[in-house]
C-alpha cells in the first residue's frame, strides 16, 4: 500500500504457546506500553490489543523506518531472541492486516467462535489509543469499520447463537467430571472479568454456592454479593478447598499462587472427592504439577480450546458466511484507503493537470499548421514545466508532515481532491 | 432333544453376538434408534439364555452350573441379568456397549467346552447346589458389571487428565456416574460373594464335615473376596474412589475369573469338577 504501512504483529492461542504468551502478557494495563510505544521511531500511528487470549499490535509505519524490529524488541525485551519471537509470532501487511483485525472483531479468530466478548475487549483497546493519542485518521477509520464489520456478522449470521465464551468449555468439562452440578461449590479466585464469566454460566447450570477470593476484600465482597455467595480472604485459599469441587482462578500474579503440595494435604480431608481447577490467568496461576494428583483435573486457557474444538463443527457453516462477510468489508475497506491514500491522489493530480494541459495544447495546434516539429517539442516542454510547477505546492502540501506530530493526510486529501475536482471511486464516507 | 438344545445354544450365541454388534454401531454413530434395537435384542438374548437354562435344568433335572461350560454360561447370564435390573434403575451412557461384548465373550468361551450333560456327582446332590452355586455367579455378574464401569472410567480419566479429547469424550458419561456405578455393583456384587462363600461353607460342613479345608478355590474365593472388602472398606473410611476405584474393580475381576478358571485349570482341588 502506497504512503505508509500498516502492519499487525502479535501473538495469539492458536500460534502461540501459553509459555510464550506468559512473557508479554501485559498485566499493568494499557498506559504504560502505550505511552512507550510513543518513543519508536517511524510509527504513526498504532494500537494495542491485550487479552487473555492474545496481544496484538496494529501499526501504522513510515515506509522508510524499519519498526517491525523494534516493536519487537519492545514487546519482548532482553527475555526472548528477536529470531525465536518471529517463529511465534504472526506478522501481517495491508490488505491481511485489515482483514485479521476484522477476523478478530468478528470473533473468527476467537477461541470460542462467536463470542461477543473480543469486541468489547477491541473497543477499550481502542479508548485507550485514543486517549493517549497514539491512533490517527487511518486507525480510527479502521477500528471503527472493524466495529460494524462485527456487528454486520453478528447480524447477518447465526454464529454468536451457539456460541459463549471460554465458560462454555469450562461448564461442558465441571459436566464430565462431576456429572449434575447442583450441589457443587464454586471458588472464583481473582476477581477478573472472565471468571465472573465462566461463574454466571456455572450459576447458570445450578452450581449450590459461589465462593470468591480475591485480594482485595471488599471487590471480593460486592462479586460474591451479586451470586449471593461469600467472600474470604486471599489468605484463606487453600483450607476453603476442602469444602469446594471447582476453582476458576484469574488473579494477575505473575507467579505461582497454588502449589502440588498445598493441593495434595487436602485432597485426604476431602476423602479424594475431585477437585477441577480452571486456570484462565495468563501468566498461569496454579501449579500445572497438579493434573499429577489423584482426582484432580487442571485446565488452563488453552486446554480449554481442545474442548472448544470438539463444539466447533456445528459453527463452521456460519464461520463461512462470516468470513466471506469479512472478505467483502475488507475489500471495501481497501477501494476506500486507496481513494484516500496521498499516492493515488497525487497520481491523480498529476494525471488531470497533464491531461488538461495536454488536450489544451493539442486544441491550440490544430489551428496553427505552420508550426514545426522543433517547435512542437518546445511547447509540449513548456507546458510540461508549467503543469509540474502549477502542481509543486499542492504535491508539497499532501507531502508535508504535519506540525502536531499526527498525520492528518486524510484531510489534506479530501481538500486537494476536492479543489481540483478529483473524483473518488468506491468512497464510502 | 440334544439336537434341540444346542441349536437354542447356536441361537443364543448368535442373538448375544447381534446384540453386541448393535450396541457398538450405536457407540459410532450414536444414533438413539440403532440403541433401541440394541436393547431389544440384548432383552432377547436375556429371555433365551434364561430358556437355555431351563432346558438344561430339565434335561438334567439339577441346576444346570456343574460342568464349565454351564458355569460359564450361567455368569454370562447373570452379567446379563445384572445390566438389565441395572438398566432398569439408572441409565449410564452406552454402557451397554462394554457390557454386551462381555457377555458375547463369555457365551462364546463356553461354547467350547463340553456341552454333554453328565450325571450329578454325589457330593453335589444337595439342595445347596442352586444357592451357593447360583449366588456366587451372580456376584460374579454385578463384579463383571463393575469391572465394565472401571474400565470405561479409567479411559474417559485418561482423556481428561491428558487433555486429548478423542474418541471417548463425547460418548462416555461422566465420571461420577461412572464411580457411582462402580460402588452401586461392587457392592451388591460383595454381598452376593458374602452369601455365596458363607453357604458354600455351610454346605461343606454338610458334604466334607469341615466349614473350611483351604482348597484352592476357596482360598481364591476368600482373597477375592479380600480384595473387595478392602476396596469398600477404604472407600468409606478415606475416600478410595475415582481411579484408584475403577483400578480396583478392574483388579478384583481378575481375581474374580482367575478363581474361575486359573484354579480349575492351574490349581485343581475339589472345586475342579466345574467353573
Amino acid at each position: 500500500m502506497p504512503g505508509e504501512n500498516i502492519i499487525l504483529l502479535g501473538v495469539n492461542h492458536k500460534n502461540t504457546p501459553v509459555e510464550i504468551r506468559e512473557q508479554i502478557a501485559m498485566s499493568g494495563g494499557y498506559e504504560g506500553p502505550l505511552l512507550a510505544l510513543k518513543g519508536v521511531p517511524g510509527l504513526r500511528e498504532y494500537y494495542l490489543l491485550s487479552t487473555c487470549n492474545r496481544v496484538e499490535l496494529l501499526l501504522v509505519a513510515d515506509p522508510l523506518e524499519d519498526v517491525e524490529d523494534r516493536v519487537i524488541d519492545f514487546l519482548f525485551g532482553s527475555r526472548i531472541s528477536n529470531e525465536i519471537a518471529r517463529k511465534y509470532l504472526y506478522l501481517l501487511h495491508g490488505q491481511d492486516a485489515v482483514h485479521h483485525l476484522f477476523m478478530v472483531a468478528a470473533s473468527l479468530d476467537s477461541m470460542v467462535v462467536g463470542e461477543a466478548q473480543i469486541l468489547g475487549q477491541l473497543k477499550e483497546a481502542y479508548r485507550h489509543a485514543a486517549h493517549f493519542g497514539c491512533t490517527g485518521p487511518l486507525l480510527n477509520k479502521m477500528l471503527h469499520k472493524s466495529f460494524s464489520v462485527a456487528k454486520r456478522v453478528r447480524t447477518e449470521t447465526a454464529i454468536g447463537s451457539s456460541a459463549v465464551s471460554i465458560s462454555y468449555a469450562a461448564v461442558q468439562l465441571a459436566k464430565k467430571i462431576f456429572g449434575n452440578l447442583k450441589d457443587k461449590k464454586v471458588l472464583l479466585v481473582g476477581a477478573g472479568e472472565m471468571a465472573e464469566l465462566a461463574a454466571e454460566h456455572l450459576v447458570g447450570q445450578g452450581v449450590g454456592e459461589v465462593v470468591v477470593a480475591n485480594r482485595t476484600l471488599a471487590r471480593a465482597v460486592d462479586l460474591a454479593r451479586r451470586f449471593k455467595g461469600r467472600a474470604v480472604s486471599m489468605e484463606e485459599l487453600v483450607s476453603q478447598l476442602q469444602y469446594v469441587d471447582i476453582i476458576i482462578s484469574s488473579t494477575g500474579a505473575t507467579e505461582i499462587i497454588l502449589h502440588k503440595e498445598q493441593v495434595k494435604s487436602v485432597m485426604r480431608a476431602r476423602m479424594n472427592n475431585p477437585l477441577f481447577f480452571i486456570d484462565i490467568a495468563v501468566p498461569r496461576d496454579l501449579d500445572p504439577r497438579l493434573i499429577e494428583i489423584d482426582n484432580v483435573y487442571l485446565y488452563d486457557i488453552d486446554d480449554l480450546s481442545n474442548v472448544v474444538e470438539i463444539n466447533k463443527s456445528e459453527r463452521d457453516k456460519e464461520a463461512v458466511k462470516a468470513a466471506r462477510i469479512v472478505e467483502e468489508e475488507t475489500l471495501k475497506f481497501l477501494n476506500w484507503y486507496q481513494g484516500v491514500s496521498v499516492s493515488p491522489t497525487i497520481q491523480a493530480l498529476k494525471k488531470k493537470i497533464d491531461s488538461i494541459a495536454l488536450s489544451e495544447l493539442e486544441r491550440t495546434l490544430a489551428k496553427m499548421p505552420q508550426v514545426t516539429d522543433a517547435d512542437r517539442k518546445t511547447l509540449v516542454r513548456m507546458m510540461e514545466a508549467f503543469s509540474a510547477k502549477i502542481l509543486h505546492d499542492p504535491l508539497m502540501y499532501l507531502k508535508s508532515e504535519s506540525c502536531s506530530g499526527r498525520d492528518n493526510s486524510d484531510q489534506k486529501v479530501t481538500i486537494v481532491r476536492e479543489l481540483f475536482g478529483l473524483t473518488r471511486e468506491n468512497d464510502e464516507r | 432333544m440334544e439336537e434341540f438344545t444346542y441349536l437354542l445354544f447356536l441361537t443364543v450365541l448368535g442373538i448375544t453376538f447381534l446384540a453386541a454388534a448393535a450396541y457398538f454401531v450405536y457407540f459410532i454413530s450414536q444414533d438413539k434408534r440403532i440403541r433401541r434395537i440394541a436393547r431389544m435384542v440384548m432383552v432377547t438374548s436375556g429371555i433365551l439364555q434364561t430358556l437355555y437354562i431351563l432346558l438344561r435344568y430339565f434335561l438334567a433335572g439339577h441346576t444346570p452350573i456343574t460342568s464349565q461350560h454351564e458355569a460359564v454360561f450361567f455368569f454370562a447370564w447373570a452379567t446379563t441379568w445384572a445390566y438389565l435390573s441395572f438398566r432398569w434403575r439408572y441409565t449410564v451412557k452406552n454402557f451397554g456397549t462394554f457390557v454386551s461384548v462381555l457377555i458375547f465373550a463369555l457365551v462364546l468361551i463356553s461354547s467350547f467346552s463340553e456341552k454333554n450333560i453328565d450325571p450329578l456327582l454325589p457330593a453335589l446332590q444337595s439342595a445347596w447346589l442352586p444357592v451357593h452355586g447360583g449366588v456366587s455367579l451372580i456376584a460374579y455378574g454385578f463384579l463383571s458389571l463393575a469391572f465394565c464401569g472401571g474400565l470405561m472410567y479409567l479411559l474417559l480419566e485418561r482423556e481428561l487428565k491428558s487433555k486429548k479429547f478423542g474418541y471417548f469424550f463425547p460418548r462416555f458419561p461422566s465420571l461420577d456416574a461412572l464411580d457411582q456405578l462402580n460402588n452401586h455393583c461392587l457392592t451388591t456384587g460383595f454381598v452376593f460373594l458374602t452369601i455365596g462363600i458363607v453357604t458354600g461353607s455351610i454346605w461343606a460342613r454338610q458334604a466334607w464335615g469341615t466349614y473350611w479345608q483351604w482348597d484352592p478355590k476357596e482360598t481364591w474365593s476368600l482373597i477375592t473376596w479380600f480384595v473387595y472388602l478392602v476396596q469398600i472398606h477404604q472407600r468409606f473410611t478415606v475416600g478410595w474412589r475415582g481411579k484408584r476405584a475403577a483400578v480396583m474393580a478392574v483388579v478384583g475381576f481378575a481375581a474374580v475369573i482367575f478363581t474361575l478358571w486359573g484354579v480349575t485349570y492351574l490349581l485343581g482341588g475339589v472345586h475342579s469338577y466345574a467353573g
